[in-house]
């Protein structure tokens, strides 16, 4: 009853109301939102630096390596000598070396040249299909599938680079041959063949582009699909040759060309035999990646080779976990003042919530009289005032952590299309979020202390005697 | 059934009051005036309970509220006196039953809209139930007044000059009201008022000077 009295009389006064609701909501609403942010980026950027020590990637700045190559949101630092990272990759302290070669991308969706041990480090199940084994053949991340509707057997062009607009390379389609279950970790964003499809794009239209300077383009492109399409054999030859020029132009070293070119030769007169399996096995020989994950079996060595890679090599090898707790270093003094903004509005609402009930204790204080007179006991009175403020804290904080959410759910769809990042605003952080509660009932409580203080030591007689 | 002995009350700085006998039957009317100033108010606050005497007893139905204590008094007085005051106060923000259906249950715990609403239409409001006190006329709000106050069958009713923000027609009315219920429900009924109209509508008088 007492507390339908309460929830009448705020009521009674809905401007008063409104705006003490308002302001609450405000800042539960903002700390909700920084909140599930903050735990849900953590967590999202742990789960997927999991199992990683090391990176080894192009020298640059080793923050932006680590974005890329394992969360697959900046440009990379560069590409590394393929045969060179080897060298460290094959080496007794590392545990597992997974090679990463980016190129090209689908509808922004990135092509990532990798091996199989890059789906077993995200524990990403095939939901349908099998891993890529030739050329061209794709695993497909949950929600690239469901995005773009991708099923088994599909084709498509992938652009050139990191952007959608970039160059179409017509000349090969990749071919879905999996699609891996959900995992809520980076891979779900990715598209994934073996490396060398990364390198026959990457080789052929290097190629493309040297031939260009030379002949009229369009007449080029237009000659090469048709001769795509008659004869198979014939692309792949000139495939073949492609890589050729290739080395050719990036290496003068003439050893190192002649060695090229046996083993070319070689793979060659094996594709007579056997085509598909001639793709998968194109030269690793001065080719490039992009970057290497790394799980070191010796943990000294995890910070002996981020000082001995950049002294003896032309590459890097960064710690993600290091670059992480930088980034969000950086990050944190901006969340900070957005949540002492927060902790502010919240108690400007505090204060607005004192004004209100003090005010109107003048004009009510009849109303407590009569109360009393009527048989309600002081501690009733002091419920009273307690429960109208505590009424405003509660619906303020549902609202806020509704509006809260709604934001997140806003943030989440412009992430996802610049990112690929995406928030979950059904969960719940129960403890940071008990803790607000508390908080906000505690504001509560203070504002209306004064107040019911004052209705509880009310003076009826004299109340009613000067009226 | 109500009566007080020697009751003596201060406010200090030598305003003392003195408080002549009074002895009023369930069912009876007991008129107080007297001038301003002369205590009419603070001898209803003590009737009332909402002031305590220096000394002396006021005994209702054999309970001396002088010394009970004042969580007891609370409830004492929800179950046991009704007051109906010069001015009618209510919760604003509840509407007329529901004013005087909050009066049952702050003193019984129990929540007697029935109740409420006979008393209601026996006092001309049947229209009314619904309304918010701020819609009322003064007339109308002093006549819930006087709902609310006998909703628990009072042993004793109180009214602080019911009549005298009223125009005659309506202070007839209420003063008839006022006595008739204070028959039907037994209920020894004291007014303290300075309202000619009112002296010479009830014979039983007592004069404060």
């Amino acid at each position: 009853m007492i507390t339908k009295i309460a929830w009448r009389n705020i009521w009674f006064k809905p401007l008063n109301t409104l705006l003490s609701i308002i302001l609450l909501t405000a800042s539960v609403a903002i700390i909700t939102l920084l909140i599930l942010l903050q735990e849900q980026f953590e967590k999202k950027f742990e789960s997927n630096v999991e199992g990683i020590d090391l990176v080894l990637g192009a020298q640059g700045s080793p923050l932006q390596l680590i974005l890329s190559s394992v969360y697959q949101v900046d440009a990379p630092t560069g590409n590394i000598n393929y045969a060179e990272a080897k060298q460290w990759m094959d080496n007794p302290f590392v545990e597992t070396a997974i090679p990463l070669a980016f190129g090209d991308n689908y509808k922004g969706y990135r092509i990532v040249g990798t091996t199989k041990d890059y789906l077993d480090k995200y524990d990403a199940q095939l939901k349908e299909g099998k891993v890529f084994k030739q050329n061209f053949e794709v695993v497909v991340g949950s929600t690239v599938a469901k995005k773009m509707q991708l099923k088994l057997g599909d084709k498509f062009y992938g652009s050139h680079g990191d952007s959608e607009e970039g160059e179409v390379h017509k000349d090969h389609a990749y071919i879905v041959t999996g699609i891996a279950d959900e995992t809520g970790k980076v891979i779900d964003n990715l598209i994934l063949c073996n490396i060398p499809s990364v390198w026959a794009m990457h080789d052929h239209s290097h190629g493309h582009e040297h031939d260009g300077e030379a002949h009229e383009h369009e007449g080029h492109d237009h000659d090469h699909n048709h001769g795509e399409e008659a004869h198979n054999h014939d692309e792949e030859h000139n495939h073949e040759g492609d890589v050729h020029e290739h080395e050719e132009h990036e290496h003068s070293d003439a050893d190192n060309h002649s060695h090229e070119d046996a083993h070319e030769h070689h793979d060659h007169d094996e594709a007579a035999h056997n085509h598909e399996h001639d793709e998968t096995h194109i030269s690793e020989e001065g080719k490039e990646i992009t970057a290497v994950l790394l799980k070191m079996r010796n943990k000294p060595a995890i910070l002996s080779w981020q000082m001995i890679i950049p002294m003896n090599t032309k590459m890097q090898a960064a710690s993600p976990g290091k670059e992480i707790n930088r980034l969000f270093g950086l990050f944190g003094i901006g969340l900070d003042a957005l949540r002492y903004l927060a902790y502010g509005i919240m108690l400007i609402s505090g204060i607005s919530i004192f004004i209100a009930l003090f005010n109107t204790l003048k004009e009510r204080k009849y109303e407590f009289a009569l109360l009393r007179v009527n048989g309600a006991s002081r501690f009733q009175l002091l419920s009273l005032v307690l429960i109208e403020s505590l009424l405003l804290c509660i619906t303020g904080f549902l609202f806020g952590t509704i509006v809260g959410r709604i934001a997140l759910v806003l943030i989440s769809g412009s992430s996802q299309e610049e990112f690929k990042m995406s928030f979950n605003p059904l969960e719940f952080v129960w403890d940071k979020e008990g803790y607000l509660l508390l908080l906000t009932i505690l504001v509560g409580i203070v504002a209306a202390l004064i107040p019911a203080i004052k209705a509880y030591s009310l003076n009826i007689s004299k109340t009613l005697a000067n009226a | 059934m109500i009566s007080t002995k020697n009751v003596h009350f201060s406010y200090g700085k030598g305003t003392d009051f003195n408080f002549p006998d009074v002895t009023v039957d369930g069912g009876d009317t007991l008129l107080v005036t007297g001038g301003s100033g002369k205590g009419k108010t603070t001898l209803l606050h003590l009737l009332g309970g909402l002031l305590k005497p220096q000394s002396g007893e006021i005994n209702i139905e054999g309970t001396n509220i002088a010394t009970l204590p004042s969580g007891k008094q609370d409830s004492f007085r929800g179950k046991n006196i009704g007051l109906v005051l010069q001015q009618a106060y209510f919760v604003e923000s509840l509407t007329v039953e529901e004013n005087v259906v909050l009066a049952s249950w702050l003193a019984t715990g129990k929540k007697a809209p029935q109740k409420a609403k006979d008393l209601l239409e026996q006092l001309g409001l049947k229209d009314q139930l619904h309304k918010l006190p701020s819609q009322l006329s003064i007339g109308q709000q002093q006549r819930v007044s006087i709902a609310r106050a006998l909703i628990n069958e009072p042993k004793l009713l109180l009214a602080d000059e019911p009549t005298s923000s009223l125009d005659d027609e309506n202070a007839f009315t209420v003063a008839d009201m006022l006595s008739s219920l204070a028959k039907q429900f037994g209920t020894a009924l004291i007014i303290v008022t300075h309202d000619q109209r009112l002296k010479d509508r009830f014979p039983n008088q007592i004069n404060l000077t």
